[in-house]
């Protein structure tokens, strides 16, 4: 009877499990999908339904499987920037306000100057985009490491902001005049947008943009000096101060790189499948992308799955949504339990549980 | 002098939502945990209590519900952080975005609809004071919600279980080493971090504008965390910081109400950039975050 009462232990293991490493994500997933199944059944949808337009869906059907590849561009550029960040401890959140202001920066040819053309404007666009998102990044790095303000808030707030600048110029100065007053930009000229790659889909030259910086950004931290500084900060910000590694240079580094990402992305969406300014530019691929660096471990290859998975996540709640009347706010929960589950699984890569018997116990 | 009057008469309702989430993130801060997870876990109560008000099970069973689902929102975050030993920052930002989608998901079919609030309570006396008058004319929750700022000052101050959660967080091996169960205390800390977070969002949505609308927190969670920060982990500063905040998210409306012309995106931007420029000036103190912050903030401890 005493078998019952024995509580498992978590003991460290003595070397990280390079199974669990590359099992976690997938146990993640299947509970999480699990889990998010029997939450719709209890909501009173048909679980086969849903979980066939959801999980299937976007990998049988040709159709959606390109809207997958778009969304998993901007998603895989945010992710890539961020997890940079992140594994020099430098947490920033906020890519979402610099997705929007990436993409107003990139707005502002085609909106001041709609009569211009060339094959010159939509790489301009992208530029200004990326410019931007590291400026407005730039501003929390700066309260960070002048102020030592904690980039967290800071970066989360600016997002807030971000938001509002938005709606400010979609109800003001950028509104179309001829846009029965709704908050949207005008139309942008041809020569604003990215070109297409596959004929018959809206997948464009962006998502090989993505896929080159996911190179770069694999070079940068598994092979480059720098790359290595940034990790050792994080790991071990005493040993990096000794040896002569600046913080305050790390913390830049990383939010304007996470900034670059996120405004490019943001640019690359306006210019892409959008084609203007409106509203909703962003179906938080900012917060999302949080959970694509995470669930990457951190890994510029990991990120690259994880970026379709999240894509492909987004899409089948969208064709849930059609075929199977499921809220798209089931998107954001599926989401959100991904990471908590892949938090969970990860603990044992360092740890294994262990079942102790009590000393004095009854032998069974 | 009516803008003033307006201030001091709504701020203390303003700051509520701010002042409930704030307590209890400081508790649990106090011990060590980072719960990021505010916002989300105030979404969820709000919603929660609203679809309790709205079916008529009153204000009661709503603050009980919504309390309930904070609680439990955040003891999965403690299992993930303090059973599991995942990172905090990562760990709170999923039950963020959990708590926020679980809030869409049931809110949905309530869009755009209302439900009564509470009737004000008046201090006889006090409440005819010309001009300060208005500052004494508030709902029960208001009150309550300053009772509470007090027995928390007042545990922080005074008792052996402040002082208790306070060494948890200063310096956790050796509170254990003494023999205090140094993760069952922040379990405990945790749970009552969402308990007040969940009665934040069902005072937001039933009672300080009782309409539902998605994501109608709009980082008033976020807020909160921050307001922990501003009064630098102290319960009076963060009693004033709220204060303050429900002032500056009053004075919008008053500056517009006078006939001053601002764009409404600026208003509604107000506390995020207040929060900013706060947080910018606390920070650069570093005597004072020192001072008062606590030693094993968002690190693990493992026995």
């Amino acid at each position: 009877m005493s078998a019952a009462l024995i509580w498992p232990k978590l003991v460290k293991r003595e070397r990280p499990s390079l199974t669990i490493t590359i099992l976690a994500p997938l146990l993640a997933l299947v509970a999480a999908t699990l889990l998010n199944l029997l939450l719709y059944l209890i909501m009173g949808k048909d679980p086969v339904a849903v979980f066939h337009a959801m999980i299937l869906e976007p990998f049988i059907s040709f159709p959606s499987f390109s809207e997958v590849l778009l969304k998993t561009g901007p998603l895989l550029l945010i992710a890539e920037g961020l997890a940079i960040g992140y594994r020099a401890k430098v947490f920033n959140i906020g890519a979402e306000g610099q997705f929007i202001i990436g993409a107003i920066f990139a707005s502002a040819l085609p909106v001041w100057y709609p009569m211009a053309t060339g094959q010159w404007i939509w790489p301009t666009m992208l530029v200004a985009g990326a410019i931007g998102g590291a400026m407005w990044a730039g501003i929390t790095a700066f309260w960070r490491v002048r102020l030592r303000a904690n980039e967290i808030l800071v970066s989360l707030m600016l997002s807030l902001v971000a938001a509002q600048v938005l709606n400010y110029l979609l109800l003001g100065p950028w509104k179309d005049p001829n846009g029965f007053n709704f908050p949207q930009s005008v139309m942008f000229q041809y020569d604003a947008m990215v070109p297409l790659i596959i004929p018959g889909t809206r997948v464009n030259a962006s998502l090989l943009i993505a896929l080159a910086l996911a190179l770069v950004a694999y070079v940068f931290m598994q092979k480059s000096f720098t790359g290595y500084k940034l990790e050792v900060g994080g790991l071990a910000p005493r040993a990096a101060g000794y040896a002569g590694f600046s913080e305050g240079r790390a913390i830049w580094l990383s939010l304007l790189i996470g900034g670059f990402a996120a405004g490019l992305a943001g640019a690359a969406e306006v210019a892409g499948p959008i084609g203007q300014l409106q509203r909703s530019i962003s179906t938080g691929y900012g917060y999302a992308a949080i959970i694509v660096a995470y669930f990457g471990g951190l890994h510029p290859i990991g990120i690259l799955f994880s970026s379709v998975v999240m894509a492909a996540i987004y899409i089948g709640g969208d064709n849930a949504l059609v075929s199977a009347d499921l809220p798209i706010a089931a998107v954001r929960v599926f989401q959100g339990s991904l990471l908590l589950a892949y938090l969970m699984a990860t603990t044992f890569v360092r740890y294994q549980l262990v079942f102790l018997r009590p000393v004095s116990g009854v032998a069974p | 002098m009516i803008a003033l009057q307006f201030i001091l008469s709504g701020m203390l309702a303003a700051a509520t939502p701010f002042l409930l989430a704030a307590l209890g993130e400081l508790v649990s801060e106090r011990t060590g945990v980072l719960n990021l997870g505010v916002e989300g876990v105030m979404a969820l109560g709000a919603a929660i209590a609203f679809i309790i008000v709205y079916h008529g099970g009153g204000h009661v069973l709503a603050f009980a519900g919504a309390g309930l689902a904070g609680l439990l929102l955040s003891l999965l975050f403690a299992f993930a952080t303090l059973g599991l030993q995942a990172n905090q920052v990562a760990a709170g930002l999923a039950i963020g975005i959990l708590g926020q989608g679980l809030s869409a998901l049931f809110g949905k079919t309530y869009e755009s609809l209302t439900v009564k609030g509470l009737p004000k309570l008046a201090i006889p006396g006090l409440s005819d004071l010309p001009v300060f008058g208005g500052l004494f004319v508030q709902d029960s929750v208001v009150w309550l919600s300053l009772a509470a700022t007090l027995a928390i000052w007042a545990t922080f101050a005074f008792t052996k279980t402040g002082l208790l959660l306070r060494a948890v967080g200063e310096n956790p091996k050796a509170a254990h080493s003494i023999g205090y169960p140094v993760n069952a205390i922040r379990v405990a800390a945790v749970a009552f971090g969402g308990l007040m977070s969940g009665f934040a969002g069902a005072y937001a949505a039933t009672v300080y504008t009782p309409l539902w609308a998605d994501g109608m927190i709009a980082g008033r969670g976020w807020i909160a965390l921050a307001l922990v920060v501003f009064g630098t982990w102290l319960t009076a500063r963060i009693f004033l910081g709220a204060c303050l905040f429900g002032a500056v998210s009053l004075a919008g409306l008053a500056a517009q109400a006078g006939g001053v012309e601002l764009p409404s995106q600026l208003l509604a931007s107000l506390p995020y950039l207040v929060t900013i420029i706060v947080l910018g000036v606390i920070s650069s103190n570093r005597r004072l975050l020192k001072l008062n912050g606590v030693a094993s903030l968002g690190e693990p401890f493992k026995p």
